[in-house]
C-alpha cells in the first residue's frame, strides 16, 4: 500500500534519499536546493539512513567527493542549485567521462546576471552538453518517482544524471504525493555493484588518466555510444517503476495529441499551467495537445519527432536564453529532430519563464492563439520569440 | 568489456577502448615511451662508479634501475634529460651529452 503524504519537492528528494541510503553524500547548501541536505541530513543523525553525509566547502568540492566515491565502488548522490551547478563545471566532465554514476538532485533556479534566485532552466540546460543524463519533474510525485528510478538508470548506464524540478515551484510547493515503502525502494535500487573500482583490491585500477590525441577521441565516441544506449535503459526502468506503483513514465508525456491541430512542447512544473490551458480550450472545441518532455538527455529525437508531427504547429517552450541569436536550447534540439520528416509542422520558439517570471493559464492561450493564426495564414513569421515579456512595441 | 591497457594501441576502435578510460593494470607508464623527448643525454661511466647510491633518489623519473644493491645503466625510454644525477654524482662518473639521434 502506497502512503499518502504531503510534501515539498525537495522534502520528496530527502525522503528518496533516506529509502535508497546511498553510501555518500557530499553537499554544500545553495538556495533553492538547500533543503535537501539540510533534511537529509538530519535523517542520517536520527539514524534513519546509513550515510556518510560529507560536508564540504564548495560545489567544487561536494562533486569532487562524490567523483571519489563514485571511483571508490560507492553509491554517491548531491544536490544542487544555479551557480552551485556552474561551480561543479569542470568535474561534471570528469566525472561523465570516467563513466561514474552519480546522482545529482538540481533544483533548478536562474543563474546570475542579475542575480535572482527563483527558477528558470539555465543552470541544467547550460550543462547540457557536459555528457549527463537529464530528467525533469512536473509535479513533486514525479520528482520523487524519477529520483527513485534515477540510481538504476545511471548505475546500468554508467552515466551520471541530473534529477531536475522547479525551484520554489515544486521544491518549495507541498502537495500530495504517494510514497512508496522503504523496503519496495530498496528493493528497486538494489545494491550497487560495479564490475571495478578503486577499493576492490585484487583489481588494481586507475581513473581518469590522461587521454592522447590517439585516443581521446575514440572515448569521446564511446561516451556519445552510452548516451544512446542509455535510452532503453530509461524505458526498461519505466516499466519496471510503473510494475511497482502503476505509475506510467516515458521520455515524454503527451497530453490530449491524438487528434490534436497545434501542440506545445515544454519542460517541468510549466505543463501543468499547459494543461489547464488544454482543458479549457478542449472545452471550446479547439484541439490543441501538449507534449511535457521528461527526458533532454539523451535527446529522443526520433519518437519526439514522431509525436510532433501528428500537428500542424508546434510551439517550443524555453525556460532558458542560450543567446544563439536562433532560439532557446530545447527550440534548436526539437525542431532539428523536424527535419528528416516529410509532412513536418511549424515549429516556433517561445522564451518564457525567466528569473521566475509567472506563465499563466492566458499565457498559453495566446500561444495556442498564435499557432491557430500561424496554420490559417501558412506563414510561421518570426520563429523566435519571448512571451511574459514587457515591450514597449505591444504597449 | 575489458581491455587491458597493455593491448590498446593507436590502432584501436572506439568499441575496443575500455570503458571511462579506465585502466585495469598497474604500471602502465613503464610500457610508453616518454624518454623521446629528451635533448640531453646521461652516459654511465661503469669504471668511475663507485656505488654510492646518490644519483638514484635524485632522479625525479625513477631512471636508475638498481639491481642487487649495485646500479645499472640508464632506462633512456623514460629518462628526460634533466642532468640532475650529473650534477649530483660526486665522483664524475656520469657524463652529459647532446642527444643526437
Ligand atoms: S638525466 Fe635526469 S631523468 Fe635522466 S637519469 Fe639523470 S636524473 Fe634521471
Ligand atoms: S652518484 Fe655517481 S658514483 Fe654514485 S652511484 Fe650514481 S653514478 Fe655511481
Amino acid at each position: 500500500m502506497a502512503i499518502r503524504d504531503r510534501l515539498s519537492g525537495n522534502e520528496a528528494v530527502a525522503i528518496a534519499m533516506r529509502q535508497i541510503e546511498p553510501d555518500v553524500m557530499g553537499a554544500f547548501p545553495i538556495t533553492p536546493s538547500t533543503e535537501i541536505p539540510e533534511y537529509f541530513s538530519s535523517f542520517i543523525a536520527d539514524g534513519l539512513a546509513d550515510t556518510e553525509f560529507i560536508a564540504v566547502e564548495s560545489e567544487h568540492s561536494a562533486m569532487s567527493t562524490c567523483m571519489g566515491a563514485s571511483a571508490a565502488g560507492a553509491r554517491a548522490v548531491t544536490a544542487t542549485s544555479s551557480a552551485g551547478l556552474a561551480y561543479m563545471w569542470e568535474l561534471l566532465y570528469v566525472v561523465a567521462s570516467a563513466r561514474l554514476p552519480v546522482t545529482m538532485a538540481v533544483v533548478n533556479r536562474a543563474l546570475t546576471g542579475p542575480i535572482n534566485i527563483n527558477n528558470d532552466h539555465s543552470d541544467s540546460m547550460g550543462a547540457r552538453d557536459s555528457g549527463w543524463l537529464q530528467i525533469y519533474a512536473e509535479t513533486n510525485q514525479e520528482v520523487y518517482d524519477n529520483f527513485i528510478q534515477a540510481i538504476p538508470i545511471a548505475e546500468a548506464a554508467r552515466l551520471p544524471i541530473m534529477v531536475c524540478q522547479d525551484g520554489f515551484i515544486t521544491s518549495h510547493g507541498v502537495s500530495n504525493i504517494d510514497l512508496i515503502e522503504d523496503e519496495k525502494v530498496k528493493g528497486f535500487v538494489g545494491e550497487y555493484r560495479p564490475e571495478n573500482y578503486l577499493l576492490k583490491h585484487e583489481n588494481p585500477l586507475a581513473v581518469g588518466p590522461y587521454g592522447t590525441s590517439p585516443y581521446y577521441m575514440e572515448f569521446k565516441r564511446q561516451q556519445a555510444q552510452s548516451m544512446k544506449d542509455a535510452m532503453p535503459i530509461i524505458m526498461d526502468v519505466a516499466e519496471r517503476f510503473e510494475r511497482m506503483t502503476g505509475r506510467k513514465y516515458g521520455f515524454f508525456e503527451e497530453y490530449m495529441m491524438d487528434d490534436a491541430e497545434v501542440a506545445l512542447v515544454c519542460i517541468g512544473s510549466s505543463a501543468g499551467t499547459g494543461k489547464e490551458a488544454v482543458d479549457r480550450l478542449r472545452a471550446e472545441g479547439k484541439k490543441v495537445g501538449l507534449i511535457k518532455l521528461r527526458v533532454f538527455r539523451p535527446f529522443p529525437r526520433i519518437p519526439l519527432a514522431e509525436a510532433m508531427c501528428k500537428v500542424k504547429a508546434v510551439a517550443i517552450m524555453d525556460k532558458a536564453e542560450s543567446f544563439s541569436n536562433s532560439g532557446g536550447p530545447l527550440f534548436n534540439e526539437a525542431r532539428s529532430s523536424l527535419y528528416d520528416l516529410k509532412d513536418k509542422p511549424y515549429a516556433i520558439n517561445y522564451i518564457y519563464g525567466l528569473g521566475g517570471r509567472d506563465i499563466r493559464v492566458e499565457d498559453f492561450y495566446d500561444i495556442y492563439q498564435d499557432l491557430f493564426v500561424i496554420i490559417e495564414h501558412d506563414d510561421p513569421g518570426d520563429v523566435y520569440r519571448y512571451i511574459g515579456v514587457r515591450d514597449s512595441r505591444f504597449r | 568489456m575489458k581491455t587491458k591497457a597493455s593491448e590498446l594501441n593507436e590502432q584501436s576502435t572506439w568499441q575496443e577502448v575500455t570503458t571511462g578510460a579506465e585502466i585495469y593494470e598497474p604500471a602502465t607508464s613503464l610500457l610508453v615511451n616518454t624518454g623521446e623527448w629528451r635533448t640531453m643525454r646521461p652516459v654511465f661511466l661503469k669504471d668511475k662508479c663507485k656505488q654510492c647510491m646518490l644519483c638514484v633518489p635524485f632522479c625525479p623519473d625513477s631512471s636508475i634501475p638498481v639491481k642487487d644493491g649495485k646500479r645499472e645503466d640508464f632506462d633512456l625510454m623514460h629518462c628526460k634529460g634533466c642532468g640532475i644525477c650529473a650534477k649530483v654524482c660526486p665522483f664524475d662518473a656520469i657524463d652529459f651529452v647532446e642527444e643526437v639521434k
